[in-house]
């Protein structure tokens, strides 16, 4: 006998609701204790988000717990861009790391007063000052 | 890219700026699955770490382990770290075939004899070695010799690491691990089937970074990547330790994502990264698509028992670090996660109430 297909006892599922499975909340608490560290005695932070269990719509949960805050910075690196936004709490950053194909390739939160991939870096400055002064003289001999 | 340029200098060339090497040490060292810690040793170590050769045998296998490998998410960062090895012999990649591949093999072990890195997919028929060759020498002849002048072995996939599927029972070409033949080489079993293409391109950062072989369990995995049960990782675990399973793959339990313990989910015996890592560009694992765990990052996995047989249930499913999570309302899976790693020996020793043993009572 072939069932008809309203025999089949599937219930479709409500897409609006959000799902989680709260895995999101105990890293908040990690986060606030981050936070408690940093401002007293300067302590920071860097929790990678792939080496904790995350369930379908976690991630997703978290992010919108820690949402946007005063600053979102994109680097544009050879091996793919990076961005670096500062949650609504301050100290609290938020660092992903795309390959070129913007698929991301590590993820993780700062708590710190800047992320150190922010600063100009010695090797790249030393660099940089080398390009200058080529510019330069090149502009002097013209 | 010549043999004596270090890493550093390679993606400085490329036109990697510090910044951007930054981000390749963080990233490598969570493929790595250290602690963001241990960057700024990684950044030093990276720096200075020159290719190695890697001759790669392949033997009774399915290709699946080269195909997990090639078909890895991240293409520029593992790309870099495939960039700084030399890959000197695979012969389902290469393209020279018979006597001109196997003059590359010799080549690439003269010329490193006693560096290079062996990598082998794949078991060893030792009943009738007519079953599987290679340019007419036999898997056995080939391992053993190429063995000799290695550095280190990793055996990559179950069947190089325990013997897979073609050892299960009645096991007709005789088929052994690696490490049953060679017993005077350190070796590193990746196993999986197939095994995480990072957890395969981790082990060869980690021996590009420090030159060594991570720490390994018992059955020769590193510790870093096998060192926890998929249950300890499982975002499902919450469920477990509330009683929440799924009954049949289509009832309730089952479209609310509960524990799949109760239709044979393997995950509380098997250690391995699938939980946290997950597949394809972090997107899922079996667990997370709705079928159990099928243990088979584990010794002899395919002769342990069906597939939707339940393992007995310990005496103590609940375990004192989950109880106290429980206890206090809050939903476990993260909170556990950062619990067992500062109580890791101790949640494992509870975990072991669950052995192999048991999966056919």
């Amino acid at each position: 006998m072939i069932g008809r297909p309203i025999d089949i006892p599937i219930r479709a599922e409500n897409g609006d609701e959000p799902v989680s499975h709260g895995n999101a909340l105990p890293l908040l608490h990690e986060v606030r204790h981050a936070l408690e560290r940093l401002l007293a005695a300067g302590e920071e932070t860097v929790i990678d988000l792939r080496s904790i269990p995350m369930g379908p719509g976690d991630e997703a949960r978290l992010e919108a717990e820690l949402g946007t805050g005063e600053v979102s910075a994109r680097l544009e690196t050879a091996i793919g861009p990076s961005v670096a936004l500062e949650t609504r709490f301050p100290g609290v950053w938020l660092i992903t790391h795309y390959n070129s194909e913007e698929q991301i390739l590590s993820r993780f939160i700062e708590v710190t007063e800047v992320p150190a991939i922010l600063r100009s870096q010695p090797e790249d400055v030393r660099e940089g000052l080398d390009s200058l002064s080529e510019q330069l003289l090149q502009q002097t001999n013209e | 890219m010549s043999y004596d340029k270090t890493l550093g200098e390679a993606l400085r060339r490329q036109g990697v700026s510090r910044r951007g090497f930054m981000k390749f040490c963080a990233t490598t060292a969570s493929l790595m699955a250290l602690p963001p810690s241990m960057v700024p040793a990684i950044a030093a170590a990276l720096e200075q770490a020159r290719r190695p050769s890697v001759i790669w045998l392949s033997f009774q296998e399915c290709t699946g382990c080269t195909e997990s490998l090639t078909r890895s998410h991240s293409p520029t960062v593992e790309g870099l770290i495939l960039g700084q090895i030399s890959l000197d012999y695979h012969h389902t990649l290469q393209a020279a075939a018979d006597s001109a591949a196997e003059h590359a093999r010799e080549e690439a072990m003269k010329e490193n004899y006693g560096k290079y890195l062996l990598i082998v997919d794949g078991s060893i028929p030792v009943g009738n070695p007519g079953y599987s060759t290679i340019a007419g020498i036999s898997n056995k002849d080939m391992l053993l010799e190429t063995a000799k002048g290695a550095a280190a072995i990793v055996s990559v996939g179950t069947c190089a690491a325990y013997g897979g599927i073609p050892k299960a029972n009645p096991n007709p070409t005789g088929a052994v691990a690696v490490s049953d033949l060679i017993k005077d080489k350190p070796i590193i079993n990746v196993p999986g089937c197939p095994p995480i293409p990072v957890v395969i391109t981790g082990v060869l950062a980690h021996y590009l970074t420090f030159g060594t072989i991570p720490e390994l369990d018992d059955a020769g995995r590193p510790k870093v990547f096998y060192g926890e049960t998929i249950h300890d990782r499982c975002y499902r675990r919450p469920f477990y330790d509330k009683g929440l399973f799924a009954e049949s793959f289509d009832d309730e339990g089952a479209r609310k994502g509960w524990c799949l313990f109760k239709l044979g989910c393997k995950a509380p015996v098997t250690y391995n990264a699938c939980a946290t890592t997950k597949w394809n560009a972090g997107t899922s694992f079996p667990i997370q698509s709705g079928h159990g765990c099928i243990g088979c990052s584990e010794p002899n996995f395919w002769d342990l028992g069906g597939f939707y047989k339940a393992l007995s249930v310990p005496n103590d499913p609940v375990t004192l670090v989950a109880g106290a999570a429980a206890a206090a309302g809050v939903a476990a899976g993260a909170a556990m996660a950062m619990r067992n790693r500062k109580a890791k020996a101790d949640a494992k020793s509870k975990h072991q109430t669950v052995t192999i043993d048991d999966l056919e009572k």
